[in-house]
């Protein structure tokens, strides 16, 4: 019998996805026992016309981690769900953006600006930057194009199932690699993961208050925090009300509020929005100053909120003013 | 000639019991006040879910206003108290998404003051009016199930899409604490 071919590919993110398989240790052995992996360059040689020698839809499943920011990352996409039965979306940065999203606050010329001009450690040069094309005798070199925004996975292709986290927990790799060999799988457009908030899961639920209220926000560094009890409670700002779980709350358990990797629930549409809910809606304070007293105390709420998921919130991006002031363009 | 003049669109959430009851005060009474602002009538601002005002920018709107009881007269005790802290937070949040400060407002307005929905609906349009079009670049959708993973065309910065109803307002809306 052939055994079922999958992929893993790796598009703008960090690498801890690749690690996170890697973390699968011994248990890898047993999933190539029963997936033959067709392409998976970060460990593998494999090459691109590799894939695309096979037929469509040849590969049972992809495994793609990572955002999309550049058309290499979008080819890789495209080609990719066209030879594959199944698209997972691996992790954060595939589902909602991730960390590289939070490049959606900035504009395309000032990230390009600060990289190859700007910043303290670029020495003072002809401000060269990288082009996409460049004659050389040998013939033409080529470099993707740097795209204007950060975008998820399925707003470029599209995308069967969802594992969240950052990275994916082993467990949710393995029930989700097991359920795919098994023909197991739920309704496609499913985050593979359970659907409740962390709080349920959480080893502190039962100190946290009923009627939670918090009258001073604190950061992490700024205290030690009590290791067993709520940090909400504690005044730090944990996302766990708001956060899918599944991750088996190692965060909690080193002490660290969660920071919203596991993204939300089925029932919300935009997590930042709904985390921003949660968090001030418990505050003390009734009068405005004082509410905004409290608030202004969160330091970069848009990072703090929308960490893992910019590119997929309602607002997807910062508004850039030098266009949106050009009134009365194109269009009216 | 002349360029028209900018119109913009509001989308005001009132409660119930008490904004949306003085807006019909207003109609009653016969004030007049600019037609920019469309009422969506919710059973206290309390209701009001960050998600909701994001989902009416989304989809066009150049401001937001939302309207509810006094502190200490909420229908439901706490309502607007909660309305209040999301409100400041948004705000905080929405200045470092490029969003200017006068494009969310809230405001108490009870029952029996159809003339601040008037002042404060004049106001705002006023307000808004001056900011200009909100003109956000549109994040891509989801597509729909089913379709081709084709390339999707970058959006122009204020490329004019139809608009799709986020399906926000059909969420339970739970507040997950």
């Amino acid at each position: 019998m052939t055994k079922p071919k999958v992929a893993f590919y790796w598009c703008a993110s960090c690498g801890g996805c690749e690690e996170a398989v890697v973390d699968l240790a011994e248990d890898v052995l047993a999933v190539v026992d029963v997936v033959e992996i067709a392409f998976w360059p970060v460990a593998l040689d494999f090459k691109v016309s590799d894939v695309e020698a096979l037929a469509d839809g040849e590969l049972a499943a992809s495994f793609i981690n990572g955002a999309i920011r550049t058309s290499e990352q979008r080819e890789m996409a495209e080609l990719l769900r066209r030879k594959s039965a199944v698209v997972v979306a691996f992790g954060a940065c595939a589902w909602l953006g991730g960390i590289p999203g939070l490049a959606n606050l900035s504009s395309r010329e000032s990230i390009l600006e600060l990289v190859y001009r700007g910043s303290p450690s670029t020495p003072d040069g002809d401000g060269v930057r990288p082009r996409e094309e460049t004659d050389v005798p040998e013939g033409r070199l080529r470099l993707p194009h740097f795209e204007e925004t950060v975008h998820t996975l399925d707003q470029v292709v599209d995308v069967d199932y969802y594992l969240p986290g950052c990275p994916p927990p082993v467990e949710l790799i393995r029930s989700a690699v097991t359920a795919l060999v098994e023909g197991q799988l739920p309704e496609k457009g499913s985050v593979l993961a359970p659907d409740v908030a962390l709080c349920a899961e959480c080893p502190r639920v039962k100190t946290k208050p009923a009627d939670l209220r918090v009258t001073e926000f604190r950061r992490p560094h700024e205290m030690i925090a009590e290791p067993e009890t709520c940090l909400l409670a504690q005044g730090l700002v944990c996302l766990g009300p708001a956060t899918r779980s599944g991750c088996g709350a190692p965060c909690i358990a080193a002490n660290m509020p969660c920071t919203g990797c596991m993204g939300p629930t089925s029932r919300v549409v935009d997590y930042g929005a709904k985390a921003l809910s949660a968090i001030a809606s418990l505050v003390a304070a009734e009068e405005e100053d004082a509410v905004g007293e409290v608030l202004r105390r969160l330091v970069d709420p848009v990072g703090t909120f929308y960490r893992y998921s910019l590119p997929a919130s309602l607002l997807h991006r910062r508004v850039e003013r030098e266009t949106a002031a050009s009134r009365g363009g194109a269009e009216g | 000639m002349s360029e028209p003049r900018f119109e913009p669109r509001i989308v005001a959430f009132f409660c119930t019991w008490c904004t949306y009851t003085a807006a019909d005060l207003a109609g009653i009474s016969r004030m007049q006040y600019a037609p920019n602002v469309r009422a969506i009538r919710l059973m206290c601002s309390g209701r009001v879910d960050p998600q909701f005002v994001l989902a009416a920018f989304r989809d066009g709107a150049d401001g937001v206003l939302i309207g509810g009881c006094h502190p200490g007269d909420c229908h439901y005790q706490q309502g607007n108290y909660n309305a209040l802290r999301r409100f400041e937070l948004l705000r905080l949040m929405l200045s470092d998404f490029g969003i200017e400060e006068g494009r969310l407002r809230l405001e108490w307005i009870s029952a029996a003051e159809g003339d601040k929905v008037q002042r404060v609906c004049n106001e705002m349009t006023e307000q808004v009016r001056a900011l200009g079009p909100l003109r956000l670049v549109r994040g891509p959708r989801r597509r729909p199930r089913g379709t081709s993973g084709q390339a999707e065309a970058e959006r122009g910065p204020g490329a004019v899409e139809e608009a799709e109803l986020a399906p926000v307002l059909e969420m339970g809306g739970r507040e997950a604490r």
